[in-house]
């Protein structure tokens, strides 16, 4: 598996032009959203527990964070189900769902190095944000991230097995990552929502995946409330994985090979 | 003229032929068509939740910000569904696929806006529509004939005004070919800041999307014309009406840029 995500990592590394072009488009739509948010907070000077700083680092770590999490989606397994070369992965003597999630992860430690500190750097030329207090602190950020890692890749997966059943994924696909982009706090950070809203973010996998780990880089959970942040990802990754799974199985009973 | 006749009509057969076989998946469809209008509906959701905990955005209100985000989405909306095709033109260098376009007697910009049509981005426009009326008919302005005709031309001169900076940013690729990704930065990334009064913004900021891409051309000038609003720098309202010239302006460089970038180009081979 280590292997698997070390190529994954390797491949990502090759596009070198993309990747900055990335950088900038991360960098110019933490900008926008940093300035709007900080017009909303000079209005009122505390919005769900985050000042400021708070909401300009906020939208920095945010960014860095989009690619980490592969926020945007992935059709590669789609892709595969569709031409048929899934058989192939199947075969292989390594389980399929911890194959792709191995890819992942190869795949977001690139995003991370490349992806995620450039935007926060530019951002802190022109704005103040704020650093972790502790290292402790980026150690518990990290954690939460792995774990969000996870959540986000076990929707990818679920949204691509339809390709099982629906010829054209791009719909569903659309859908199922606009959604998650809204409630995990790409946008506007999950804390500003009313207090209904904030209920059905919470009871989505979506929080999970971004604004979770973001608020531990903002020190906003500390001992026990931490714990509790940690289950809540635990909890996702298990509910998101596991229906997967029960997928997968379904999706193994209709594939027929053709071909001799 | 007969050349634009021609032209014109061949791209009605394109796009229609493109819309029949689109509507062969029809499910697919739909499903597009219903997030297209969703990512128009979040935009509104991002405004109405800042909304919910403040009254006023940099002076601005509910209503105001409703008219910013009504003008710039449903202009935006029209050029993402007539030009925003452009962009793939960057995947066709990449595989080599741009030559069948040099080949055909049309050309083609015509052809990669008529070919890749794509009917269900028209759900990206309906609901800004909507809210534009929603909001006109709750604000209050103050109407006069100079405003009542400004407000058409705005929104088509903002319409030519996104299609340039589409056409403008994927010519980019004729280039760079994998840097497709800095063309949403000025696109989506545009479009996202057009929902909001360029006030927010930094100083340098401000300056750049008034003097170097004009999107304050695209919502800020024009509806703060109609909303008798103070503008950033104390520009001068009568700026608004010049939004014609400066789509003209853009227009132009924009159909510079691509000849350009199409004589730049090189096949891959194979």
């Amino acid at each position: 598996m280590w292997e698997v995500a070390a190529r994954s990592y390797r491949r990502q590394s090759t596009y070198r032009a993309a990747t900055a072009a990335g950088v900038f488009t991360n960098t110019v739509f933490g900008f926008i959203l940093a300035y709007v948010l900080l017009a909303v907070v000079r209005e009122r000077p505390v919005i769900g527990g985050f000042d400021a700083v708070d909401v300009v680092t906020f939208t920095f770590v945010m960014q860095g964070m989009l690619m980490v999490i592969g926020i945007f989606g992935s059709l590669e397994i789609a892709e595969r189900v569709r031409s048929g070369d899934v058989v192939s992965d199947l075969y292989r003597p390594v389980d399929f769902q911890a194959f792709w999630l191995a890819d992942a992860y190869g795949k977001s430690t690139f995003y991370a190095i490349f992806r995620g500190i450039p935007p926060f750097l530019v951002g802190a030329l022109v704005f103040h944000l704020r650093l972790p207090a502790s290292a402790s602190i980026w150690f518990e950020f990290f954690a939460s991230v792995f774990l969000a890692i996870a959540v986000s890749f076990g929707w990818s997966f679920l949204l691509q097995l339809t390709s099982f059943w629906l010829l054209d994924v791009k719909g569903p696909h659309q859908l199922g990552w606009l959604v998650a982009q809204f409630f995990s706090g790409v946008f506007v950070p999950v804390v500003f929502f009313p207090a209904w809203l904030g209920a059905i973010a919470h009871a989505t996998p979506f929080p999970a995946m971004a604004q979770l780990p973001v608020e531990i880089f903002l020190g906003k959970h500390r001992g026990l409330d931490l714990l509790g942040v940690y289950a809540q990802q635990v909890l996702w990754v298990a509910v998101v994985l596991g229906a997967g799974r029960i997928m997968l199985a379904r999706a193994m009973r209709k594939v027929v090979v053709q071909g001799g | 003229m007969a050349d634009v006749a021609d032209d014109l009509q061949v791209y009605r057969r394109l796009v229609g032929a493109r819309i029949r076989s689109d509507w062969q998946y029809r499910t697919s469809f739909v499903l597009f068509l219903l997030s297209q209008s969703v990512v128009a509906g979040l935009d509104l959701a991002v405004i109405v939740v800042l909304f919910s905990r403040v009254n006023a955005i940099a002076g601005w209100s509910v209503t105001e910000v409703a008219l910013l985000y009504g003008v710039a989405g449903l202009s935006f909306g029209i050029a993402d569904l007539l030009v925003s095709q452009v962009e793939i033109a960057s995947q066709h260098i990449k595989a080599g696929t741009f030559d069948l376009f040099l080949l055909r007697p049309v050309g083609a910009l015509l052809q990669l806006c008529a070919m890749e049509f794509a009917l269900r981005r028209v759900g990206r426009s309906v609901q800004p529509a909507i809210v534009l009326v929603v909001a006109l008919a709750n604000a209050h302005i103050n109407w006069t004939p100079d405003k009542v005709a400004l407000l058409p031309i705005a929104v088509i001169s903002s319409v030519f005004i996104w299609g340039s900076i589409w056409v403008l940013t994927s010519s980019l690729s004729f280039w760079t070919i994998e840097t497709q990704e800095v063309s949403n930065s000025f696109t989506y990334g545009g479009q996202t800041l057009s929902h909001y009064p360029i006030d927010v913004l930094g100083t340098w900021l401000r300056h750049f999307v008034v003097f170097v891409v004009p999107l304050a051309f695209t919502s800020y000038l024009p509806v703060a014309y109609l909303l008798d609003k103070p503008r950033s720098f104390d520009l001068p309202r009568g700026l608004a009406l010049a939004s014609p010239v400066v789509a003209a302006v853009l227009v132009l460089a924009a159909c510079a840029v691509w000849r350009l970038a199409v004589r730049h180009y090189r096949s891959t081979g194979s």
